[in-house]
């Protein structure tokens, strides 16, 4: 286990040094992927397996994917085109060093570092025990930036709607007072005529 | 043996956070700048978690999932505030922001 620790450690401050320095946005989230994923496995050698799955499915899996969901949205890639075309190979060594690891690990069934390991059953005893008012905080904070993230992401789109729509209003008005006014005038003439005669 | 690791596994939050903290001060990109903010907050989950695994206790663990929902609000906000920097400058350089237009 202190092998262990100690190559996922190196892992993690490489792949973090990468995620600071690649100038490519995908590449480095990449990495950043590559990061949380040695921490987990750091977690794991601590001897803490449940907050080293949480680690895994929470940061690697539903963060990354709401920062990957951000670039697509925003176009990021047509911006810095992919100039390093083995980029993914640097990743892929790092976490192939990671799963052997991880695989060495639970193969042999070593003793946890901290000599101790806290399952978890211990973690959701004190979870939804002496801390069940922090989890309800945490829900509480969790439903209000949901609520402020789609407040502030559609009045984007609501101001540009509206900022759309004023246009072509704007243009239909001027279409229709342009026509308009010959055809006052035409009638103004027209009763002119009408009175002369 | 178990103060050693601990020692160890502060050291390497130390340099996660420090690493996280200088690509937030040196990048201008603003999605970078949000991932070098979950490296320093998933750093100090890390500092939780060996000292929960020092003295087997589940508390730092249970730290660690507060730190990991604060981490998933904060982004879900920055990522919205990204999107709606991008449409309103066309950028996503914060150095294009330094001015204020009311």
């Amino acid at each position: 286990m202190t092998a262990m620790f100690y190559i996922a450690a190196v892992v993690a401050v490489l792949s973090t040094l990468m995620v600071v320095t690649r100038h490519n946005l995908v590449h480095a989230l990449l990495y950043l992927v590559v990061s949380l994923f040695a921490v987990a496995v750091v977690f794991y050698a601590l001897g803490a397996p449940f907050v080293a799955a949480l680690e895994v499915i929470v940061y690697a899996g539903a963060i990354m994917m709401l920062f990957l969901f951000a670039v697509m949205l925003l176009n990021v890639s047509a911006e810095s085109p992919i100039r390093m075309r083995r980029a993914w190979l640097g990743p892929a060594i790092l976490v192939a060093v990671l799963l052997a690891e991880v695989i060495y690990g639970i193969t042999r069934q070593s003793q946890a570092l901290g000599g101790v390991e806290v399952g978890p059953q211990a973690v959701s005893k004190a979870l939804y025990g002496p801390y069940v008012l922090g989890v309800e905080l945490a829900s509480m904070l969790l439903l209000a930036a949901l609520i402020g993230a789609r407040h502030i992401a559609a009045r984007a789109r609501d101001e540009e709607e509206a900022a759309e729509s004023m246009e072509r209003r704007r243009a239909k008005t001027a279409g229709r007072t342009r026509p308009a006014e010959p055809d006052l005038a035409a009638q103004q003439t027209l009763s002119a005529e009408e009175g002369d005669a | 043996m178990a103060s050693v690791s601990l020692d160890h596994a502060l050291v390497l939050a130390a340099i996660l956070f420090a690493i996280g903290f200088a690509g937030l001060l040196t990048r201008r990109n603003l999605i970078v700048m949000l991932a070098c903010i979950e490296i320093m907050l998933n750093a100090a989950g890390l500092a939780f978690v060996a000292a929960g695994a020092r003295w087997g206790q589940a508390d730092g663990q249970v730290m660690f999932l507060f730190v990991l929902a604060m981490a998933a609000a904060e982004v879900a906000v920055g990522l919205a505030l990204a999107i709606r920097f991008r449409q309103s400058l066309k950028s996503l350089d914060i150095d294009d922001a330094d001015e204020m237009k009311g």
